[in-house]
C-alpha cells in the first residue's frame, strides 16, 4: 500500500479525517519551503501538497498566481521542487508528499524520467490539474508504474457518468473542487457537497479530499464532517504572502494548527 | 487517415491537440462539442451563418491582382485575400459570427473573449452587440496601451475590457484569465476563443468557420487566373487565417502552404513568437503543440512588434502540418514586415496590418525566386489602421 493508502487507513482506525495543506514550493523563498513543510507536519498535517510553480496556472485564482510568479522570480522549477521533497525526506520518511501542478513542466522533463526522479525523491502521489483522465492514459500508467499516485479532480459539473472512468484510472484519493472556479473563491454550499460526495461514493472507492472554499477552524470542521479529507491552499499562501518578514513560518503554524482544530472537532 | 480528416473525435490531429484542461471545464465543452456536432449538420445553421457573412460581414472578400508590387518584386505575380474588406476589419469576424451563432442556439447570454491586437475583440464586441449580448474582454495591460483605438472601439459596442496584468501581460495572460472566467461561470457564458488553438472542439471549430476564406479561394483563383496558386502564404500567431486559407488546399499537393510566424528581433536573438521555427512540443491552454518554453517547460515572454502574432503557441493543426511536411513555417523580423507594411502602402494603396505584413515580406522574398508567370496569393488577413501609432512610433513620428 502506498504511503497515501497507510494515512487514510490509520486516519480511519483512529476516526479522524485527515487535512491536507497546499504551498507553493520557492515561495516565499528558496529555503522556507522544506522549514514550511515541517511546520506543516508539526501543526497537524497529514499529507503535504506541494505546489510545482508554473508560468500560466491558468485554473489558480490571484493568489496562488501570485506565489507561483514569486516562485518562479526565486528561480524554482520542477527540478528544485524535487530536490526540496528530497531535503524533507531525510528526516521525515512518514507524511505522504503529493506534487500539484500543470502539465507542461512534467511533459518537458519527460513522464518517465519524471516518474523516476520523484520517486526516488520521495514523493507520493501526482497532480496535474490540466490532465484530465481522457489524456491521462500514457501518464497515469507510468505512473502507477513507478509507485506514484495519480491524483484527479472531480467537480460540481462532473456528470455522474464521468465519475468511474475518472475512479478508474485515479489513485491516493479523489480530489474534489467543490466550487465552480478558480482557487481561492468563495462561498461552499454544504448541502450541495455532501450530496455530490455520496453520489461519488457511490462510483468510487478512493477516499475524497475537499478542497475551495476552506478558509477557518468552521468552515474545516464542516467539510471534515462529510469528506475524508479537508485541503486548504488559497487561505494558507495568503497567509505566506501577508505575513511579515521572518513571521511566515510561525504565522502558517498558528493557521494550520487552528484547521487542525477545526478537523478534529467533527469526528468528537 | 487523410489530412483533411483530422481532427480524430477527441481533437487530436496526430500528437497534438486534445483537451487538456481542469475537471470544471471538461462538461462546458463536452456540451459544445455535441452543439457543435448538430449545428454543422443542420442546414438552417449554415445557411443563418452564410446569410451572415454575405449581408453583414459582406463575403466574399474579392482576391485582387497586386500588380504594381509584383512589379516591383519581380518575379511570380502576387494576388491578395482581401480580408481587410470584411466588417470590422479582420478575418477574425468570420469565427465570431460562427461563434455567436452557437452561443444563441445554447441559450447563452454572456460571452467572453480573449484579445492580443485588439481585433478578435471588436470583432467579439460586434457580433455580441449584434445579437444582444453581453461581452466582456480580456486583453493584456500592455495590448490595452499598444492597441488603444481597438479599446475604444470595444467600448463604442459596448463591451467591458478588462486589462490583464499577471504573468507577461500579453495575449497568453488574457486567454489565461478568459478560461478563469470561464470556469467561474461556465453555466452562463460563452467562451469566444479568436484562433484555431485551445481545448477541442475550438481548433476544429474555429477552423470550419475560417475555412470560408479558403473555399472561396478556390473558386476565384481560377475565375481570375485560370489555375490554382502554386504557393499560399498566410500569417500565423494562433494560427486561424493561415488555417482558414491552407486547409481547402490541403487536397490540391502542387500548391506549396506557407505559414509565417513573427521573428520579432530574429530567431538567434531568442526575441521572437516563432514556435514552430525555433520551439518544441508541450502543453498550454487545453492543448499539445510547439511552444516557447525553457528548460523548466515554463513558457517564455514572446517578442513581436505585432500584438497579434505575440503568442507563444500555436495551433495544433499546424503542428501536425509541419510534421506531415504538408505546410511549410518560416519566420519574418519586424523588420523585415515593417518594410512590406510600407511597401504595401506605397504601392497598392492599402495599409495592411502588422501581421499579415509578415506575410507579404515573405512574397518579397519568395517571388523573385518564380517565373513570372507563376502565381503567389497572399492571405490579407487585417486592415492596417489599428497599427499606425506603432508604425509612427517606431519611425519616430509623433502624432
Amino acid at each position: 500500500m502506498s504511503r497515501i493508502g497507510q494515512t487514510f487507513t490509520a486516519l480511519k482506525a483512529h476516526n479522524k479525517k485527515a487535512l491536507i495543506p497546499f504551498i507553493t514550493a520557492g515561495d516565499p523563498g528558496k529555503g522556507l519551503t522544506v522549514p514550511l513543510m515541517h511546520v506543516l507536519v508539526e501543526a497537524g498535517a497529514d499529507i503535504i501538497e506541494l505546489g510545482v510553480p508554473f508560468s500560466d496556472p491558468m485554473a489558480d485564482g490571484p493568489v496562488i498566481q501570485r506565489a507561483s510568479e514569486r516562485a518562479l522570480a526565486n528561480k524554482v522549477g520542477l527540478k528544485d521542487v524535487l530536490a526540496m521533497t528530497a531535503e524533507f525526506r531525510k528526516t521525515n520518511t512518514t507524511t505522504p508528499v503529493v506534487l500539484m501542478g500543470y502539465a507542461n513542466p512534467v511533459e518537458h522533463m519527460g513522464y518517465e524520467t519524471f516518474a523516476l526522479a520523484a520517486k526516488a525523491a520521495g514523493v507520493d502521489g501526482v497532480l496535474t490539474v490540466d490532465i484530465p483522465p481522457e489524456e491521462s492514459a500514457g501518464m497515469s500508467d507510468v505512473f502507477k508504474a513507478h509507485g506514484l499516485d495519480p491524483i484527479f479532480l472531480l467537480s460540481p459539473t462532473t456528470p455522474e457518468s464521468r465519475v468511474e472512468q475518472v475512479a478508474a484510472v485515479a489513485g491516493g484519493f479523489i480530489y474534489y473542487v467543490s466550487l465552480k472556479g478558480v482557487t481561492g473563491s468563495a462561498n461552499l454550499d454544504m448541502d450541495e457537497v455532501a450530496q455530490k460526495l455520496a453520489m461519488i461514493r457511490k462510483h468510487c472507492d478512493l477516499p475524497v479530499g475537499v478542497g475551495f472554499g476552506i478558509r477557518d477552524a468552521t468552515t474545516a470542521e464542516a467539510v471534515a464532517r462529510i469528506a475524508d479529507a479537508v485541503v486548504v491552499g488559497s487561505r494558507i499562501v495568503s497567509e505566506i504572502e501577508t505575513a511579515p518578514e521572518g513571521e511566515c513560518v510561525n504565522r502558517v503554524k498558528q493557521l494550520v494548527a487552528e484547521l487542525r482544530r477545526g478537523v478534529d472537532a467533527a469526528s468528537k | 487517415m487523410k489530412l483533411t480528416d483530422l481532427p480524430d473525435s477527441r481533437g487530436h490531429f496526430g500528437p497534438y491537440g486534445g483537451i487538456f484542461v481542469a475537471e470544471t471545464l471538461m462538461a462546458a465543452l463536452e456540451e459544445l462539442r455535441v452543439e457543435y456536432d448538430r449545428a454543422r449538420n443542420d442546414p438552417a445553421f449554415i445557411a443563418e451563418f452564410e446569410y451572415e457573412l454575405k449581408h453583414y460581414v459582406g463575403r466574399p472578400s474579392p482576391v485582387y491582382h497586386a500588380k504594381r508590387l509584383s512589379e516591383q518584386y519581380g518575379g511570380a505575380q502576387i494576388y491578395l485575400k482581401r480580408e481587410d474588406l470584411n466588417h470590422t476589419g479582420a478575418h477574425k469576424i468570420n469565427n465570431t459570427i460562427g461563434q455567436a451563432l452557437l452561443a444563441r442556439r445554447m441559450g447563452k447570454k454572456r460571452v467572453i473573449a480573449e484579445t492580443g491586437a485588439g481585433q478578435h475583440g471588436v470583432a467579439s464586441a460586434t457580433v455580441a452587440a449584434r445579437y444582444g449580448m453581453e461581452c466582456v474582454v480580456y486583453m493584456g495591460a500592455e495590448d490595452v496601451i499598444r492597441q488603444a483605438p481597438n479599446v475604444f472601439r470595444m467600448k463604442l459596442l459596448g463591451a467591458t475590457v478588462v486589462p490583464v496584468s499577471s504573468g507577461s501581460r500579453t495575449l497568453k495572460d488574457a486567454l489565461n484569465e478568459a478560461m478563469r472566467d470561464w470556469v467561474t461561470n461556465v453555466e452562463s457564458t460563452f467562451y469566444i476563443l479568436g484562433t484555431a488553438a485551445g481545448p477541442h472542439p475550438y481548433p476544429m471549430l474555429v477552423r470550419d468557420f475560417q475555412c470560408v476564406i479558403g473555399r472561396e479561394c478556390l473558386t476565384q483563383m481560377p475565375e481570375l487566373t485560370g489555375r490554382q496558386p502554386d504557393a499560399v502564404i498566410a500569417c500565423v500567431g494562433g494560427g486561424s487565417n493561415a488555417i482558414g486559407i491552407f486547409h481547402p488546399y490541403i487536397p490540391h499537393e502542387t500548391v506549396r502552404l506557407i505559414g509565417v510566424e513573427a521573428g520579432g528581433s530574429g530567431i538567434a536573438s531568442g526575441k521572437h513568437a516563432a514556435p514552430l521555427s525555433a520551439g518544441t512540443p508541450g502543453v498550454l491552454h487545453g492543448f499539445r503543440s510547439y511552444l516557447m518554453q525553457d528548460e523548466n517547460g515554463q513558457i517564455i515572454e514572446t517578442h513581436s512588434v505585432s500584438a497579434g502574432l505575440d503568442y507563444p503557441g500555436v495551433g495544433p493543426e499546424h503542428s501536425y502540418l509541419k510534421d506531415a511536411g504538408r505546410a511549410e513555417y518560416v519566420a519574418i523580423n519586424d523588420d523585415e514586415a515593417m518594410a512590406a507594411f510600407h511597401d504595401l502602402c506605397r504601392f497598392e494603396g492599402i495599409i495592411p496590418a502588422l501581421e499579415s505584413s509578415h506575410a507579404v515580406a515573405q512574397a518579397k522574398k519568395l517571388a523573385p525566386t518564380m517565373k513570372t508567370d507563376q502565381i503567389i496569393l497572399v492571405n490579407l488577413s487585417g486592415r492596417g489602421d489599428k497599427d499606425i501609432d506603432t508604425v509612427a512610433k517606431l519611425s519616430g513620428i509623433a502624432l
